[in-house]
């Protein structure tokens, strides 16, 4: 068994090539935007500091998130709302995340088959993520892609993510607004869901509206908002629309409730605040990452074996041992248990 | 192992039948093999695969094609990828291509050319074992191609090809 994060080595890139691609994405190089994802997809040893230099070109683009339950039309609706925000010649950028497989770590990445409409298009750029064992709905990797994206200059980022149900809420630290879609006809399902992505939905969509049940299913959605009293303290009213995104019908409307939940946001000064938790969040990942390293290359994976071991046949235990550990790295005041 | 560099494939569907079986059955084998693949559905053009090969930055695209108009499709996809300069994109074909067809195909530089009744473990190991090794590694030396395609002179990358030259001189 080895330590979770895997090995990274240090590599010396030179500089120079680095601005490089960075040159080239900030001027809208969709290989080198490609490559880049990648790189931090990959871990390479070169994508912080590509992302580091990134970071003071991002904060313009409108990051939406798009989740519901497998088959809810999310990609489909992704596509449409891309085109109709086309038609308000945004440039847009779309990350779709698709599960990987738990047991041989591939993945089929299937979202582009619903935005062949999209192909061809120089101001859309769409990359298939696989989740690569994160549960969050999203990958490691969503939200460094996010700032690549930014940086290129697309004015929407769009999420869509795995097919998510109760828990997978890791979209609301990624995303500034947050569509959380529905169909008719799921009954209790909306009752299952109302503890999790139920409560991080800035706008909910009834997708697939053409088919019976969508006003009952809307007005469930009303009734169990009318019920979640930390909704009352907030200003924006959260909508529920409906749409069907194989006939377009209500994704204008989608778009203008988007628009103006951004404007809410930098209203209200919730823009701001959130920017805040996602720096102090993505800083205390990249603290645990180091640590971890830190831990590595302190630890060899013979004794990391050994140590666990020690705790499994009981001769130890993992307090004890894990302070031990801590102490010879330099973390741990000495109250390590007797 | 958050490390390991996954083997990202895109499975295409260019031309105009739709007979997508066998590709979703080789897409499903790719992914139990361990890879990422990329699914994009049927009738893709040439430019629609070439596009999505870039924007997914994959190692690897397998096109399968029954129609019989691979003659036509082939050679647009492999000049598409080398305007683009990404022609370390190991390409293959599958379907059904008839015999007199391979020379030319293969010579175009797509390989492969799986026809009915090849083993799924056949192509898998044929994909592991083609893809351009330098893709592969942690530090993705393409990167440094990219880099002297843009700026001249800025990095010499020892294994510099014409392609890349050419992008250079765009």
């Amino acid at each position: 068994m080895s330590l979770p994060g895997g090995k990274r080595r240090v590599a010396s890139m030179p500089t120079q090539a680095n601005e490089n691609i960075v040159t080239r994405l900030l001027a809208g190089d969709r290989r080198a935007l490609a490559r880049v994802v990648t790189l931090i997809e990959n871990h390479a040893p070169q994508a912080q500091r590509i992302l580091a230099q990134l970071h003071a070109h991002t904060g313009r683009a409108h990051i939406i998130g798009i989740t519901g339950s497998p088959g809810a039309g999310k990609s489909t609706l992704v596509m449409q709302l891309a085109r109709e925000l086309r038609r308000r010649e945004r440039t847009i950028g779309v990350i779709a995340v698709d599960p990987s497989s738990p047991f041989t770590g591939g993945a089929i990445l299937g979202d582009r088959i619903r935005m062949q409409e999209l192909s061809g298009d120089p101001h859309v750029f769409i990359r298939s993520m696989a989740s690569r064992g994160s549960l969050g709905g999203l990958a490691v990797s969503t939200r460094d892609t996010v700032r690549a994206l930014d940086a290129a200059g697309f004015d929407v980022v769009i999420i869509e993510t795995v097919g998510a149900g109760q828990a997978e809420v890791e979209i609301v630290r990624a995303a500034q607004t947050v569509v959380v879609v529905t169909v008719p006809g799921m009954g209790d399902d909306i009752q299952a869901i109302k503890a999790g992505i139920l409560e991080i939905a800035d706008i909910f969509v009834v997708n697939k509206a053409d088919r019976p049940g969508a006003d009952q299913t809307a007005a469930e959605l009303r009734m169990l908002l009318s019920l979640d009293d930390t909704r009352k303290e907030r200003s924006w009213r959260v909508p529920i629309l409906k749409t069907s995104a194989t006939t377009g019908a209500g994704i204008p409307e989608l778009a203008d409730k988007l628009d103006e939940h951004l404007a809410a946001l930098k209203e209200s000064g919730q823009l701001a605040a959130r920017g805040g938790r996602q720096a102090q969040s993505e800083m205390l990942a990249l603290l645990h990452q180091a640590l971890v390293e830190r831990i590595e290359a302190a630890i060899g994976p013979e004794e990391w074996d050994r140590l666990v071991q020690e705790v499994v046949e009981r001769r130890s235990d993992p307090y004890t041992t894990a302070a031990r550990l801590a102490a010879r790295i330099g973390l741990a005041p000495s109250h390590e248990p007797a | 192992m958050a490390d390991e560099r996954k083997i990202r494939v895109l499975v295409a569907k260019p031309g105009l039948d739709g007979h997508d079986r066998g590709a979703k059955v080789i897409a499903r084998a790719l992914r139990d093999a361990g890879m990422e693949v990329i699914y994009t559905g049927i009738r893709q053009t040439p430019q629609m695969i070439v596009e999505a090969a870039i924007q997914e930055d994959v190692d690897a695209i397998l096109m399968s094609i029954l129609s019989g108009a691979h003659m036509a499709i082939f050679p647009k996809v492999m000049e598409l990828l080398r305007e683009n300069g990404a022609d370390d994109i190991l390409v293959m074909a599958g379907g059904i291509l008839p015999d007199e067809d391979i020379p030319a195909i293969e010579a175009m530089g797509i390989k492969g050319n799986f026809g009915p009744g090849t083993p799924l473990a056949t192509i898998t190991a044929f994909v592991r074992a083609n893809v351009r090794p330098e893709r592969l590694e942690h530090d993705l030396a393409p990167l440094e191609q990219i880099d002297a395609a843009f700026e001249p002179g800025a990095t010499t990358p020892a294994h510099d090809e014409p392609a890349r030259r050419e992008e250079t001189g765009r």
